[in-house]
């Protein structure tokens, strides 16, 4: 895929206007490569990399719920593994390449197996938690192409999900294994 | 909620990081995964003016396993040392407790000796590190300098490393060949932290134990190895189901409920804790000496 750069130039506020500090935050430049384009972007060291695919790059896909790795709806690909966006700094995923929700449709722009898995069974509902399941069973097929219920049930298990009672997001793991499959075989 | 502000240092050789920690040490902090500090800065619990962000120095991330020891460097993640062979049959608690720590993604990212650093008692690795006597490898600008798991650990969430020096490699010991092992823990819901966990090595030559070392998680307030070799005195280990002898248990019972020290919280309490660390001891010893395969593998 050819590469786009996009640069982004912006002094970006603190997050908390009341907390902000004496003197301006020190900002850092730094290339964020997400989707396979690459960013530049001007963030303070503490901004975390979910709050820059959000805020700074406009990719709300991915999705903030606790902030401090327990819901796993921030999950992203990093390199190709999953990760918490909200405990990683934005400075330190400079130099990897970043995958998100938005990065899982085909080319072609049609929905990717995963995706299509769960519309077709029903993995969501409110949708909150989807992008953090979306990436992290993504990845969990590249290593177990072809999951049992079982499999399937303790690959979800890192993510959290208010609305489904997971029933459907299972059948939606094995349903994708058998899209990922179909694929292959054209 | 947002960490508060820090200044963001990315070394990129080991003597750059060694010079920003002597001088920012003390008002910083090293940042390997981030898995347990990020939290921690988000909630704003901690706000150190200065972060040192190990992830781009080099060579830091490698497994070697030697002779006598599994040496783990301090950007080892917890998935690449769950997915090594070679640390798995050298040393393999280290796989049958990596298994249970937190969730897959969290692995990813949190490294191995970030996890000793962190030490928390409700961690799996301390007890790895205590039960195999392995130490820590240190270096500051002033040089290098090894602790064993005992100086390491100096009680809950505190360890022995000063503000200007990193750990570099955490050296896990091996044990003599023909010595079994077994993990295993009970948490509230999969990929929590144990409400209580055990480590159990043991080796046995004819009916008699040569080696019998086990270690707790969330149970003791630092990481400690408890000798079996005297408690299991007297009892013949070759025997088909010597482990459901009734003096054999009463007696591992009481060595076991007098070593931990247990704390209540909301998830236990301290009897329920003891009670889950008498039980999982008296388990493992039993599984070890049925099993016939050098090591177990358990859930
Ligand atoms: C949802 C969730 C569940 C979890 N469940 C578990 C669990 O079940 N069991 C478990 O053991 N852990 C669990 N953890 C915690 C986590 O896995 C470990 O504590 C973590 O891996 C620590 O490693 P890190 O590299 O992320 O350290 P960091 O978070 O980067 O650092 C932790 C501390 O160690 C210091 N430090 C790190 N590396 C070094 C170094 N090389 N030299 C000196 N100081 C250093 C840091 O300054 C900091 O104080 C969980 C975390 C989350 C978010
Ligand atoms: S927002 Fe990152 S895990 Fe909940
Ligand atoms: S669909 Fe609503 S939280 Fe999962």
């Amino acid at each position: 895929m050819a590469t786009q750069r996009v640069r982004i130039r912006r002094s970006t506020p603190p997050f908390n206007p009341s907390e902000a500090p004496e003197e301006p935050e020190e900002l850092l430049e730094i290339t964020l490569r997400v989707n396979g384009t690459e960013h530049d972007l001007e963030v303070p060291g503490r901004r975390l990399l979910s709050d820059a695919l959000r805020h700074d790059l406009g990719l709300t896909g991915t999705h903030v719920g606790c902030e401090h790795g327990v819901c796993g709806a921030c999950t992203v690909l990093v390199d190709g593994r999953p990760s918490r966006s909200c405990l990683m700094f934005a400075a330190t995923a400079q130099g990897h390449e970043i995958t998100t929700v938005e990065g899982l449709a085909r080319p072609d722009g049609t929905l990717g197996p995963v995706q299509q898995a769960f519309v077709e069974c029903h993995g969501l509902q409110c949708g909150f938690c989807t992008p953090g399941f979306l990436t992290t069973i993504t990845a969990y097929l590249e290593e177990n192409p072809d999951p049992t219920q079982e499999e399937a049930r303790e690959a979800i298990a890192g993510n959290l999900c208010r609305c489904t009672g997971y029933q459907n997001i299972v059948r939606s793991v094995c349903r994708a294994a058998e899209l990922r499959r179909e694929g292959e075989q054209q | 909620m947002k960490p508060a502000p820090f200044v963001y240092h990315a070394p990129r050789e080991l003597e750059e990081a060694l010079g920003l920690l002597a001088e920012h040490g003390h008002e910083g902090k090293v940042l390997a995964g981030g898995q347990s500090l990020v939290p921690v800065l988000n909630m704003r619990l901690a706000a150190p003016a200065h972060l040192v962000d190990i992830n781009r120095l080099p060579g830091l991330d490698r497994v070697e396993v030697t002779d006598d020891a599994v040496r783990v460097g301090a950007l080892v993640r917890h998935a690449d040392l769950l997915a090594h062979e070679g640390a798995a049959a050298a040393q393999p608690l280290l796989r049958q407790a990596l298994r249970h720590v937190a969730h897959p993604v969290i692995r990813n990212r949190g490294t191995v000796v970030g996890s000793l650093a962190h030490a928390d008692p409700s961690g799996e690795l301390p007890a790895i590190l205590a039960i195999t006597d392995g130490s820590v490898q240190l270096r500051s600008r002033g040089g290098e300098r090894t602790l064993s798991c005992q100086e390491f650990f100096v009680g809950p969430m505190e360890c022995a490393v000063e503000p200007e020096e990193l750990a570099v490699v955490a050296v896990f010991g091996r044990f003599p060949a023909g010595t079994r092992t077994a993990f295993t823990e009970t948490a509230r819901r999969h990929g929590d932290y144990a409400v209580a966990g055990t480590a159990l090595a043991l080796r046995v030559e004819d009916g008699r134990a040569t080696l019998a070392r086990v270690s707790y998680v969330s149970v003791t307030e630092v990481p400690a190895v408890l000798d079996l070799v005297p408690t299991l005195e007297g009892h013949d280990l070759g025997t088909p189901g010597a482990a459901a002898d009734r003096a054999l248990q009463d007696a591992l019972a009481d060595a076991v409920a007098a070593f931990v020290e247990p704390g209540d919280d909301i998830h236990a309490s301290a009897d329920y804790r003891r009670h889950l660390a008498v039980v999982q001891t008296t388990r493992l010893l039993a599984e070890l000496l049925g099993s016939t395969a050098a090591t177990t593998e358990e859930n």
